[in-house]
């Protein structure tokens, strides 16, 4: 097994093939240096490696006193705090498998995984998820014990089998004493291959799937991540996202455990960007949300700021848009626009960087969802190497990541180390990788549609190798069509880019089994009614303005834009839009338009605008309807509107396909 | 889940009445606080509730009646006596310095328990330098208690309403009194709000074991969290007991509901 180099000193004999194993390994070779901080009462509270052992040494013995044995389940439900992290590496210690859960789920939700894992143990953050645990354990009665972290408002609750998390570890220094031996003993019988945490999938439709990993798929996947990057043991890292995710699994605990780095744990789930510029991270994940959101806030601020600031800011954001990403690629860059540069580093993007808290960031990820080119760029041409991977809890989060240097908004990068990828007909995404599951827990069905015989995981995704080499995704396999004319059909594809412009909120995009793509949009009220007051257009509400023709002639140049970006595109060149429509209200969960997380229905949308629908698969301009919406007190009444339906001009594919 | 046990009665008011001029406000009035309870003044607009907690903290000196606190029999209570000897409000409007942060607003609390003179003070040397980090702390815990840690260091005249409202009864924790007066915590906020404020009031009196005495409009939030509940109506005391007493009172039922003529 490669080791990373700083990984390897003194450290020949034992293979560290396990989170145990890497602890007290870090204790030994650097037992100073600080493993974990804690924001608590204003202050940076820290704990060294060789204190984390001996809390992590502590809590293990309490729980192997209070019965715990090897191959049992620890639940852990709570946000970033160190002792919930240290309860995963104390439950890995005797063998036993952390399975985290989502701290906002309600009681009912725990139930099933509480139930399907066989859990006994639990540890939690504090009285709310004592509360919920004790009412899931009305349905789930297998549980034996809940240790709890903080004991505010616990007071009264007397129960025998709750235990607060100071009193097991004192129980654990006493078992300890009269147990010598024990910990190592169980500690240094962990090995690679034995199971190391179970992570649960959300799962959108059914009951949420069980992720069993073994040792060796985190830690392998873990310190791939660590040489791919170089990353060293002096980076440090916010803990911020939920501990049930595989991402906080592998950025906060796993990859810290394998090269040393500390991990700070915020204050609480408010201050996240107060501590974010504290700490200054200099390895960071974060969703694309969270980037735009950090965007905007610059974005306000500026707006109120005196004339000669907005003016510097926006004169050399102007340089920093192309120069900077160039600098950052490591392209050549004239002599002139390289002093610039350093000058709007002085001047703006340096305290800009500082501001958000990223001015010590070597490298920052984002993932999940697709992200907006102008927001990649604009933390790219601050100097910010901000990069996109690719992955999914059944690989252990990597499965592509884009190369320094070879960053582009649309491509998520290339196959991470020992990654091997491969397209199947039908356009799915497949990869084998040392990260690959060991299985869907008390579920081989699952495991084997997903799971194929020599380890080959399906991603559900459909996607493909762009000429440079990087996997592109378009869309959930399940979700791509085809044109009449045998063209593939992304609809997710391009309702994102379309929704990448302001103006626009929501996209649904029509194309499977018609002879030409269509969208419906959704303008964005906010934004373009911000535009509309600035030009003394007047308007009544949403109805009215998304039917006046100066908005359809602002949507139409966007959706003419996207058109000239898929004419480039080699598989979806001939799905370019032909025609759109901006609906007459604002798709609504509340009339089962989106599900709650504001996802479009496709298909229902398509059945409740039919007379739209049918508007624009034919040559109309013009047509009337009358739909029924249900307001927020719960009446519910008609809207009545004439829908315009506009042609858009389409381009000629760059390359047809070959 | 508990039985709850309450101390000795450490507050007792007998036949309280307050005129201001020929305005009767407060008529006969007699009820007394235990140790450890969460006691409720209720009563329609006018009833006279605040003046009750005026009376209670030194502000206002009744014409008539004694209160016994602490085994002292007076006549009335006086301001510096009732804030030395532990007795911490809140108001009715928030009375919070608009242009400090958080944390100085609620330090400012620890006032009378700083020992050091403004001299030292000011140079933040020595044993005012101790005793400051003393002070820090204790707020710092009760920035903690009240989950306003994101709020630290901003201007409270920039919070929202509820949050002003979390940051003052911050200010009169930091006083670590034994009773604390609350007068209207929950006046002007959505349901989610009065929750939150509920369960900090609740957590107060379990967590610090602080008696309080409130003052509340929300009969729904009253009824729940208080031990005992008193209903004044016109400065007349119209019940006082439990919140099941006090909800099956045919006076107060009158007064709340209206009587049919």
């Amino acid at each position: 097994m490669l080791l990373p180099p700083n990984q390897a000193e003194g450290q020949q004999s034992v293979a560290l093939d396990t989170f145990p194993k890497l602890l007290l390994n870090h204790a030994r070779v650097r037992g100073n240096k600080v493993a974990m901080r804690e924001k608590d009462l204003g202050i940076w509270q820290s704990w060294s490696w060789s204190q984390v052992a001996e809390e992590v040494r502590a809590l293990a013995c309490g729980l192997a006193a209070l019965g715990f044995q090897p191959g049992d389940k620890l639940a852990i439900v709570g946000d970033n705090r160190p002792r919930l992290y240290w309860s995963m590496a104390a439950a890995q210690c005797l063998g036993g498998i952390p399975i985290p859960l989502y701290q906002d789920a309600v009681a009912e939700e725990m139930v099933f995984v509480l139930d399907n894992a066989d859990v006994r143990f639990a540890v939690v953050e504090d009285q709310e998820q004592v509360d919920k645990l004790l009412e899931a354990r009305e349905q789930s009665p297998k549980i034996e014990h809940i240790l709890f972290d903080d004991p505010r408002g616990l007071r009264h609750y007397d129960y025998p089998f709750l235990t607060s998390i100071d009193k097991a570890q004192e129980m654990g220094r006493a078992y300890d004493r009269e147990h010598p031996g024990f910990f190592e003993k169980m500690a240094g019988s962990t090995s690679g291959s034995d199971i190391c945490i179970m992570l649960y999938t959300s799962g959108t439709t059914g009951n949420p799937k069980g992720v069993v990993l073994t040792n060796d798929n985190v830690i392998i996947t873990a310190r791939n991540g660590i040489i791919r990057e170089g990353l060293t043991e002096n980076e440090e890292v916010l803990a911020y996202l939920p501990m049930a995710w595989v991402g906080d699994n592998l950025f906060s605990y796993a990859q810290s455990y394998v090269a040393g780095f500390t991990i700070n744990c915020p204050e609480s789930g408010a201050t996240v960007m107060t501590d974010l510029r504290e700490i200054g991270p200099t390895y960071y994940f974060a969703p694309p949300r969270v980037y735009e959101n950090m965007l905007t806030q610059v974005m306000i601020r500026m707006e109120d700021a005196s004339k000669i600031k907005q003016r510097l800011f926006h004169y050399f954001m102007e340089h920093a848009k192309d120069t900077g990403t160039r600098i950052l690629d490591g392209k050549p860059v004239s002599f002139m626009d390289r002093l610039l540069y350093k000058l709007g580093n002085f001047f703006v993007y340096g305290p800009l960087r500082d501001v958000l808290g990223l001015g010590r960031i070597k490298l920052a990820y984002t993932a999940g969802e697709a992200i907006g080119p102008e927001i990649f760029d604009f933390y790219r041409s601050l100097g910010i190497n901000i990069k996109q991977l690719y992955g999914q809890t059944e690989g252990m989060v990597f499965i592509c990541v884009q190369p320094d240097g070879e960053v582009y908004a649309d491509t998520v990068g290339t196959p991470a180390i020992d990654v091997e990828i491969r397209i199947d007909d039908s356009g799915e995404v497949l990869y084998r990788s040392p990260g690959v599951f060991h299985s869907y827990y008390k579920n081989p069905e699952s495991t084997a549609k997903t799971k194929t015989e020599d380890g080959w995981v399906y991603t559900g995704d459909a996607g493909y190798f762009a000429e440079n080499g990087h996997l592109k995704i378009i869309d959930r396999a399940k979700d791509v069509g085809k044109l009449n004319d045998g063209t593939l059909f992304a609809p997710k594809y391009i309702e994102n880019k379309l929704k990448f412009f302001s103006f626009i909120k929501e996209v649904v995009a029509f194309g499977n089994a018609r002879d030409y793509a269509a969208v419906f949009i959704n303008i964005d009220l906010e934004a373009v009614g911000n535009w509309a007051e600035r030009r003394n257009l007047a308007y009544s509400g949403y109805t009215d303005l998304a039917n006046q023709d100066v908005i359809y002639d602002m949507i139409q140049e966007c959706v003419e834009q996207v058109n000239m970006d898929l004419s480039k595109d080699p598989l979806l060149a001939n799905s370019q839009i032909k025609r759109f429509l901006i609906l007459h209200k604002e798709l609504d969960p509340d009339d089962g338009e989106l599900t709650r997380t504001r996802k479009v229905r496709r298909n229902f949308i398509a059945e409740r605008y039919g007379p739209l629908m049918d508007a624009l698969y034919s040559d109309v301009d013009v047509k009337h309807v009358e739909t029924q919406v249900k307001f927020e007190d719960g009446r519910s009444g008609i809207l009545t509107a004439d829908v315009k339906v506009r042609n858009t001009k389409t381009f000629t594919p760059v390359k047809a396909v070959s | 889940m508990y039985e709850r046990k309450f101390g000795e009665v450490i507050l007792d008011l007998k036949g309280i009445s307050l005129s201001f001029g020929a305005m009767r406000v407060l008529n006969n009035i007699s009820f007394n606080v235990r140790k450890g309870e969460i006691r409720s003044i209720i009563g329609p607009n006018g009833a006279g509730k605040s003046s009750m907690l005026n009376v209670i903290n030194g502000v206002y000196h009744p014409q008539e009646g004694e209160i016994t606190f602490r085994g002292e029999v007076r006549k009335e209570m006086k301001v510096h006596e009732a804030a030395g000897f532990g007795i911490a409000r809140t108001f009715q409007n928030i009375a919070l310095f608009k242009g400090m942060s958080t944390l100085d607003n609620i330090m400012t609390g620890r006032n009378l328990k700083m020992k050091s003179n403004m001299f030292w003070q000011a140079l933040y040397w020595g044993k005012a330098q101790k005793e400051e980090i003393e002070h820090r702390k204790k707020v710092e815990e009760i920035i903690d208690f009240l989950e306003i840690q994101a709020i630290r260091k901003t201007p409270v005249g920039r919070l929202p309403y509820g949050m002003q409202k979390r940051v003052e009864l911050g200010r009169a924790l930091a006083a670590e009194p034994e009773i604390l007066l609350l007068d209207e915590p929950m006046a002007g906020m959505n349901v989610e709000e009065k929750e939150d404020m509920s369960r900090f009031v609740l957590d107060i009196n379990d967590e610090f074991g602080t008696t309080i005495v409130l003052i509340e409009h929300d009969m729904g939030v009253v009824m729940d969290i208080s031990d005992r509940v008193v209903v004044l109506d016109y400065g007349r005391q119209l019940a006082d007991g439990t919140p099941d007493v006090v909800r099956n009172n045919q006076d107060v039922i009158d007064a709340y509901l209206g009587v049919p003529h």
